[in-house]
């Protein structure tokens, strides 16, 4: 049994026009040392998967069906002081803006002992040096300084690099990370992936890796769960994912990228957008949007199929997998003139 | 290839020094006045070509932005000028203006707040006419909104809605067809696409390079995605601290990059094909706007600055069809490849 398992997981939110479904039939299990990427656009679902695991999911939404086992609890069962023995201790979070996730009148010392304290019984000395040796591992320059610096002394990439530090206070199994590095720029990106990707590593830890960015799935994660209008898709292994997507979607997204496209040419775009969540079309939810849809697709949601690594969602996938022969998202990628 | 617009030594300083009382300091027994800048561009020379689609890249802070609002208008520059077809834009009274906004218009980032959430699409559409085509008729009028929101791909039955009834792709097509709607000739579009999906952004994008075929326009597009001006742009400029780094045909950057910085930013572009995060790493952050650096504003963080990089700011010098401002790789310091 792997350390964490989500079983048909189901979020709903009551809103005033009726309870609206934001995640259903989720189901995906992680371990320690294993770096999961959950993508999609916006209103898919990816965060709200996230923070269901730790509970996170404040009213309206609730957790409507399914299980969150880890290490064999259930943690949509745990109250709020057996929830608090998981969260930070051994699940921690990362949320996407740095700027907003510090206390901006507290010195980061304070708030990394305060976290400590809150977990442990231990000394402000204590805490103080546990601090200094996490702000060590996530290679800040002159850590000792950093603990009596207030968050608006630091810079964007630096501040991220210290809400690394956090989540690793209580030395965690699992991180999972809502969009790290989307408020930071491209170099600073590439420098906080690199450290996640060596914190896994040396440290064995597991990571949920919430992104839109294709890119950096396919940099740091070894597993990819597509996600759309609150449902998985595909999921399989990254690479396959990336170069052999099967489902319409993941190779309509992977295709839109500028950097699939020949410069100059129009891009290979998707047409129309995600339903928002209160209308979902029957059947499958992408149907609108999709070239291969056909009469089973309006009708009935598909089930999962497997083809090669991967489970797919779609009505057509062994259709189009005989059709092509190999991977239609391949077809319009010429190489990208960077390749060295 | 004629230019259309020119940008010459172009400098901007924000004050944040405050009102007078916040700035007089008492220094050795005598009353000073304290001054204090932001210094968003040092010296910007930049033209862009008829009918082409100049990229300004770099990361947030170092002045493209305001590079774009200069040029339109909006931002009175502190140095320099900024040229319409051989013609100075940035001293005209509001009055003098008014011609040449007809002819350049801007699109903005964030589609959500660019929009006036009390008008209907139609009346958004209809504001630019008359001020700028005052002598349109009614019908006229009608019929050039309906035809460009065809062309951006907005039915125009929808005319009479309002902007939170479309998604955030709808309304940035809606952006794009209020900018379209006086036919101008250039095009600033500052982040246009940062604020959508992936599947939302390559039909903007796609739509904005139509536009582009079929009316001739020339854009100045701003952007901190790579990868979209490796798609879009026929020339990239590269911003560092309110100074150009470089400038290139897409290719040739994408290709070879030069510049130290310029390498460092492409390097950092995560690519499907790569199997970990690969990039040069730079040392130190951004040093502030408020205090430059002397000498080349890059100086602390590149890996080949030596002490003419750390007094003597680099000029922009022609190297083939690159213009570029390093003395590492004037004296070809920098090892090719």
């Amino acid at each position: 049994m792997a350390l964490l398992e989500i079983h048909d997981l189901e979020v709903k939110f009551a809103l005033r026009s009726g309870p609206v479904t934001a995640l259903r039939d989720i189901s995906f299990s992680l371990d320690r040392g294993q770096r999961l990427g959950i993508v999609g656009e916006s209103g898919a679902g990816k965060s709200v998967a996230a923070f269901s695991i730790l509970n996170l999911i404040s009213r309206p939404g609730y957790i409507s069906k399914g299980k969150i086992l880890f290490d064999g609890n259930d943690l949509a069962q745990l109250n709020p002081s057996q929830l608090r023995n998981v969260r930070g201790n051994r699940i921690s979070m990362i949320f996407q803006d740095p700027m907003m996730t510090l206390n901006p009148v507290l010195t980061v010392g304070a708030q990394m002992v305060e976290s400590l304290q809150a977990h442990t019984r231990i000394s402000r000395q204590e805490a103080r040096k546990i601090a200094l040796e996490k702000l060590r591992l996530v290679h800040i320059p002159s850590p000792e300084k950093r603990l009596d610096q207030y968050p608006h002394e630091l810079s964007g990439g630096m501040k991220q690099r210290i809400i690394i530090a956090i989540a690793l206070l209580l030395n965690p199994d699992i991180i999972i990370a809502d969009e790290p590095t989307t408020a930071l720029d491209v170099t600073i990106q590439a420098e906080i992936m690199d450290l996640l990707l060596e914190l896994c590593e040396d440290r064995n830890l597991g990571l949920i890796l919430i992104t839109h960015d294709l890119g950096v799935v396919s940099q740091v994660t070894e597993r990819t769960i597509v996600m759309y209008a609150g449902r998985i898709i595909e999921m399989g292994p990254t690479k396959e994912i990336i170069n052999d997507a099967q489902h319409p979607y993941t190779q309509g997204l992977i295709n839109a990228l500028p950097q699939q496209g020949i410069p100059g040419r129009r891009l290979n775009q998707i047409p129309g957008s995600m339903p928002p969540l209160q209308q979902l079309p029957n059947g499958c939810a992408f149907h609108p949007r999709c070239a291969y849809a056909k009469a089973a697709c309006k009708e009935q949601i598909p089930a999962f199929t497997q083809s090669g690594g991967c489970q797919v969602a779609c009505h057509m996938v062994a259709e189009l997998v005989n059709q092509a022969g190999k991977s239609p998202a391949l077809e319009n990628s010429p190489s990208t003139g960077q390749d060295s | 290839m004629s230019t259309l617009v020119e940008i010459r030594n172009l400098h901007k300083r924000f004050p944040i020094h405050g009102d007078l009382l916040d700035r007089i300091r008492l220094k050795g027994g005598r009353l000073e006045l304290r001054e204090e800048n932001v210094h968003a561009i040092n010296g910007v020379d930049l033209t862009v070509n008829k009918g082409e689609a100049l990229c300004i890249v770099g990361e947030s802070g170092c002045g493209k932005s305001t590079v774009a609002r200069t040029v339109m208008g909006l931002i009175e520059p502190s140095e320099g000028s900024v040229h319409y077809q051989g013609q100075r834009i940035d001293n005209l009274s509001p009055r003098e203006m008014m011609s040449y906004r007809r002819r350049m218009q801007m699109i903005f980032q964030n589609p959500y707040a660019s929009l006036n959430p009390r008008m209907s699409i139609t009346e958004t559409l209809e504001e630019p006419i008359r001020f700028h085509q005052s002598d349109l008729g009614k019908a006229e009028m009608k019929d050039k909104v309906a035809e460009v929101m065809q062309a951006v791909g907005v039915d125009p039955s929808w005319g009479k809605r309002f902007p939170h009834e479309f998604s955030g792709g709808q309304r940035q097509r809606i952006s794009i067809a209020r900018a379209l709607i006086v036919d101008p000739e250039f095009i600033v579009a500052d982040e246009p696409i940062s604020a959508l999906d992936v599947s939302i952004q390559a039909q903007v994008l796609n739509l904005m390079m139509d536009a582009q075929e079929q009316r001739g326009l020339t854009y100045l597009f701003i952007t901190h995605d790579l990868s979209v001006v490796e798609h879009f742009g026929a020339r990239v400029a590269v911003m560092y601290l309110g100074r150009i780094c470089e400038v290139a045909p897409t290719r040739t950057l994408f290709a070879q990059p030069r510049h130290p910085y310029s390498q460092a930013l492409l390097s950092a572009i995560p690519r499907l094909e790569d199997e970990r995060p690969r990039f040069i790493r730079l040392q130190g952050e951004v040093p502030t706007p408020v205090n430059l650096p002397s000498g080349c504003v890059f100086h602390g963080r590149c890996p080949h600055a030596n002490d003419r990089c750390r007094n003597e700011i680099p000029a922009l010098r022609q190297v083939d069809d690159v213009q570029i401002s390093c003395h590492a790789v004037e004296e070809n310091r920098i090892a090719s490849g």
